[in-house]
Formats: C-alpha cells, sequence, structure tokens
C-alpha cells in the first residue's frame, strides 16, 4: 500500500534532520523553516488553485440550475434529489469511481469537489429568492418593473445574503475536501499529509499541513464575510 | 410641478376565476372624475382590492373594459401603464436594500430620467410628505417607523407624478393616531397635487373622511351604491348599505359639516364653537353644556352668529 498517490514522492530527510525530527516531535520548527519552500507553498497554492476552481466552477453551475429550478419550479425538487445524491457520495468512494472514467487528473478532482458545492448553493439560491416577501415584489410588479428587471434589481439583491451564506459554507467544506485530492493527484495540502502518513506519521508534517487547511479555510471565510458586509449594506442596519 | 390627472372609467367590468361560480368582481360601471378621491369600500370579499389590481392589470379582467382617459388599459403597454399609475399597498412593500431616496426614485429610474433630477424630484417628495430628505433619505426601510415607511411608499408612487393613484389600505396597518395623521396629510396633499384616486379600505369611517366619492361593494363582487360621502349617509340605498355605514350614520352625517356652511343666526349667549367646527362636535358641545344655543366664533374668537339645536339637526 505505498503508492496510493501518484508522482514523485518527496521524502524529507527523515532521520537525518534535527533531533525533533528523528524523535518526531510534534512541531519541529526547523522541518517547517527547511520545507516551507519546497513542500508546503507550493501545496497551498495548489490547494487554493483546486478550491478555486471547483467554487468558480461549482458556483456557475448552481446559478444556471437555481435560474432554472426558480423559473421552472416544477424542476426544483428533481434538480435537489440529484444535488442532494451527489452530496451524499463519500467523497473517497466519488474519487474512485471517477478515476475509470477521467484517470488520475484534476479533472476527477473537480469534478468531485464541485459535486459537492452544489447542493448548498443550489438550495441556497432557491431558498434565497423563496425568500423575497410577497408585498415587496407586488410592489415592485405594480411600480411597472419588468419580470427579468424585477429578478436583478429585486429577488437577486435580497437573496444575496442567502446566497453568500451558502457560499460561505461551500467554501469551507471544499477547502477541507480538497485535502483528500492528493488521493487521486500529487497536489494540494492533502499530498504532504499523505507522504507523512506514509512515513512513520511524521507529526510535524502533517500538523503543518492541517492547520494551513484550516486557517485558508478561515481567512476565505473571513473573505466572504468581508464581501457580504459591502454588498448587502442594508443588513447591518436597525 | 405640474398636476395632471385622469378619468377612469370601468364599462361592465367582471373579474372570474377559472373554477369559481361568482365572480370576483361582477359587472362594475363607474366612473371616477379627473382629480377625485374615490374610495372602494365594503366587507372582506366583496372584490374591492380585486376592482383596484384590476386596473393596473395585477389582475386580468375576465370582461368589459376599463379605460383611462379614454383609452383602454390592454391597449396600452402593461409596464407601460403601471410606470403611469402611482401604487401604494398597506404592507408598502418598500424595496429593503435600497435607501429611501433609491426607493422613491424607482420610477424615474426606470424612466430613465438622468441622476441629477432623480435626485432633485426624490428630495422634492420626500419634503412633501414631511420626512428629511438630507437625513432620511440616506436610511433602509428597516431604520424608519411603520408611518415614515408609508410616507415613504406615498412618495414613490408620486416620483413620476402619475396622473392615477390606486392606494390599497395604504393606512390599515398604522396605529389609529398616526392613521388620522396620515389621512390629514393625505387630504392636504391631494388639495395641491389634484390627482385621481383610487382608495380601497374596510373602514367606512375612513371612506367618509377621504372619499369625494364613496364606492360600497357587497359580497360577490357587487356595487351596491355610489354616491358622494353626505347621499351614501342620508339616503342609503338599502339595507345592506344602511347597515354597512352603521346606525350612527345621522351622526357621522353630521360629521361632513361645519358650522360655517350654516346659515348663523344672530350673535347670541352659549357654549362656544369656531366656525370650522363640525355639527357633530357642535352637538356634542350642547349635550355636554346642557345648552340649544351655540354661539358661533372666528378664528379670533370673536361671535359672529348662532345655531341652534334645530337648525344642527336639519
Amino acid at each position: 500500500m505505498s503508492v496510493v498517490f501518484a508522482g514523485d514522492p518527496v521524502i524529507p530527510n527523515f532521520g537525518q534532520g534535527s533531533a525533533c525530527e528523528r524523535n518526531n516531535g510534534w512541531f519541529c520548527t526547523d522541518w517547517l523553516h527547511a520545507h516551507w519552500g519546497d513542500t508546503l507553498q507550493p501545496a497551498l497554492v495548489q490547494h487554493i488553485e483546486l478550491s478555486l476552481i471547483a467554487i468558480g466552477i461549482g458556483l456557475a453551475i448552481a446559478s444556471a440550475l437555481a435560474l432554472v429550478g426558480f423559473r421552472y419550479r416544477l424542476l426544483d425538487a428533481p434538480i435537489g434529489v440529484l444535488a442532494d445524491f451527489l452530496y451524499t457520495i463519500p467523497s473517497l468512494a466519488l474519487f474512485q469511481l471517477l478515476v475509470p472514467f477521467t484517470g488520475l487528473t484534476v479533472t476527477t478532482v473537480e469534478i468531485a469537489l464541485v459535486s459537492y458545492t452544489l447542493l448548498i448553493l443550489y438550495r441556497n439560491m432557491i431558498a434565497g429568492l423563496d425568500a423575497v416577501p410577497a408585498d415587496t415584489l407586488e410592489a415592485a410588479r405594480g411600480t411597472g418593473l419588468t419580470r427579468v428587471q424585477t429578478f436583478t434589481r429585486v429577488e437577486l439583491p435580497l437573496a444575496l445574503p442567502t446566497i453568500i451564506a451558502g457560499l460561505r459554507i461551500a467554501t469551507v467544506s471544499t477547502v477541507s475536501i480538497a485535502t483528500v485530492a492528493a488521493f487521486v493527484i500529487p497536489q494540494g495540502l492533502g499530498r504532504p499529509i499523505f507522504i507523512a502518513l506514509d512515513q512513520n506519521i511524521f507529526k510535524t508534517e502533517i500538523l503543518a499541513s492541517g492547520l494551513l487547511v484550516i486557517a485558508l479555510a478561515l481567512f476565505a471565510d473571513a473573505l466572504l464575510v468581508l464581501g457580504q458586509r459591502l454588498l448587502t449594506p442594508w443588513t447591518r442596519v436597525a | 410641478m405640474p398636476t395632471s390627472a385622469a378619468e377612469v372609467v370601468f364599462d361592465k367590468a367582471t373579474k372570474l376565476y377559472p373554477g369559481r361560480p361568482e365572480p370576483a368582481v361582477d359587472d362594475l360601471s363607474l366612473t371616477v372624475p379627473a382629480g377625485e378621491i374615490c374610495v372602494l369600500v365594503g366587507p372582506s370579499g366583496s372584490g374591492k382590492t380585486t376592482a383596484l389590481k384590476l386596473v393596473n392589470r395585477l389582475i386580468y379582467l375576465t370582461e368589459g373594459e376599463i379605460r383611462i382617459d379614454g383609452t383602454k388599459i390592454y391597449d396600452l403597454d402593461v409596464t407601460e401603464l403601471r410606470r403611469s399609475i402611482g401604487y401604494v399597498i398597506q404592507q408598502v412593500g418598500l424595496f429593503p436594500h435600497m435607501t429611501v431616496e433609491a426607493n422613491v426614485g424607482t420610477v424615474p429610474r426606470l424612466l430613465g430620467w438622468p441622476k441629477q433630477r432623480i435626485r432633485e424630484r426624490s428630495a422634492e417628495l420626500l419634503e412633501l410628505v414631511g420626512l428629511d430628505p438630507a437625513q432620511d433619505g440616506a436610511r433602509y426601510p428597516a431604520q424608519l417607523s411603520g408611518g415614515q415607511q408609508q410616507r415613504v411608499g406615498l412618495a414613490r408612487a408620486l416620483a413620476a407624478n402619475p396622473p392615477l393613484m390606486l392606494m390599497d389600505e395604504p393606512f390599515g396597518a398604522i396605529d389609529p393616531i398616526v392613521r388620522a395623521r396620515l389621512q390629514d396629510e393625505f387630504l392636504r396633499l391631494q388639495q395641491e397635487l389634484r390627482k385621481t384616486v383610487l382608495f380601497v379600505t374596510h373602514d367606512i369611517d375612513e371612506a367618509i373622511k377621504i372619499g369625494d366619492r364613496i364606492a360600497i361593494f357587497r359580497q360577490g363582487g357587487k356595487l351596491a351604491q355610489y354616491d358622494t360621502p353626505e347621499a351614501i349617509l342620508r339616503r342609503p340605498i338599502d339595507d345592506f348599505v344602511a347597515e354597512f355605514v352603521g346606525a350612527d350614520r345621522a351622526l357621522k352625517a353630521l360629521a361632513l359639516r361645519t358650522l360655517g356652511e350654516l346659515e348663523l343666526g344672530p350673535p347670541r349667549d352659549g357654549p362656544r364653537a369656531t366656525k370650522d367646527t363640525t355639527l357633530r362636535d357642535a352637538l356634542a358641545l350642547l349635550i355636554d353644556e346642557h345648552a340649544d344655543i351655540v354661539a358661533v366664533t372666528d378664528a379670533d374668537g370673536a361671535v359672529v352668529g348662532s345655531v341652534t339645536r334645530d337648525d344642527l339637526l336639519q
């Protein structure tokens, strides 16, 4: 079971490093200094890339689905069930299922990651659009807004807080699940974790990578909160 | 501000809903002269709100026609029609994500007015409805009281100076004291603007106070009586109308006129009341004071004449 991941294994100089490394200490700062540049930083950048692509594509697909599901209400339930189904497949199983078709590629990873964003994004979009008060909509119609204007100027902005709430959950979970991508391709913060697991469970590397995943998730979440505050100033009054 | 008003004609207007045998509005014919307030009043389910929403085509007319200044409403583009009609609803329906100023500027923006003109118009209207453009204009609806929100709703409806206003129980959700003040201010505004107004309420007292004419609806979307408040109070056409306007309709009729409108007798002694006191209040004064004669004064308090109890009750 030594090759669960593809590509060249980057083996840290296990057994030759500092005393901390040799004793498999919890947090060897000298290892971190030595391997930030060749291990952690590239993994972090890849992790950000994997997550951004997944969220971007997920957002695009979920938006398209939400437009359809909102306009044609009969389709809302089937789309929701499909998204439910995708969401409930365990990620490792989904990777395994996809590999025969798309191989050990970024595509495999992204298909899986995108699948997990759809449910949360889609459901929150529909919920946000549905929650627009009836009297606001009547006023919009009565005032002479067309159907499209009502959507773009009233329904969409009012749904934004709920949509962004969904985006926050999807982002955090994508950042987290992207760790498992290393099961398929030698990329992302999952890779150093897998390598460390394979080498007598090197604690420092696991801990450092894990903390980076958490920090990235929190940072992305904070950015979205900031974005929401800028986009929806009316939610902070009264 | 140029004033404009449109005549509204319901011509055998009928609204049927599929699967329901009774029409929601049944063969309604009535003419609202330009510049007048017509109050549609009646119990729930009498079709008054449906009749109102037929005019801006929020509800589709089944039979008959409605004309605004002679033009059939179905000959017009629906969004253009709606933009030319001010619409005020009970729940106000302000756009929560827009500032007060942006709310008021909704229709002018849709009509493509230049930004500067929209700003000026919003400020002008906020002032007109008793709000402070500098302070309240930048706020969001959630920061306003219910009464203030309805003022904004009225300003938004007036923004493009529409010749016709549809008002669906606009003061219905507001507490009685603020409601009375909004009614007074609305009447004062109307003195100035002279719009044609269709105004729905279930409150007969509001109808009497606000309306130049009142259309009383009964169950089944039928028009029971269409007349001036005075005529409806003095000559209800049938038992339904008599009961709807209330057993105290004689008193309500007294509230419609003031002492100044009567022919005054020579100045005499008695409890004093100014010329703009309603006959109803004058009668209450006589009852309170166990008197038979009211001494009528001008605004400065000088007695200019008198009215007897019999004069009041005639």
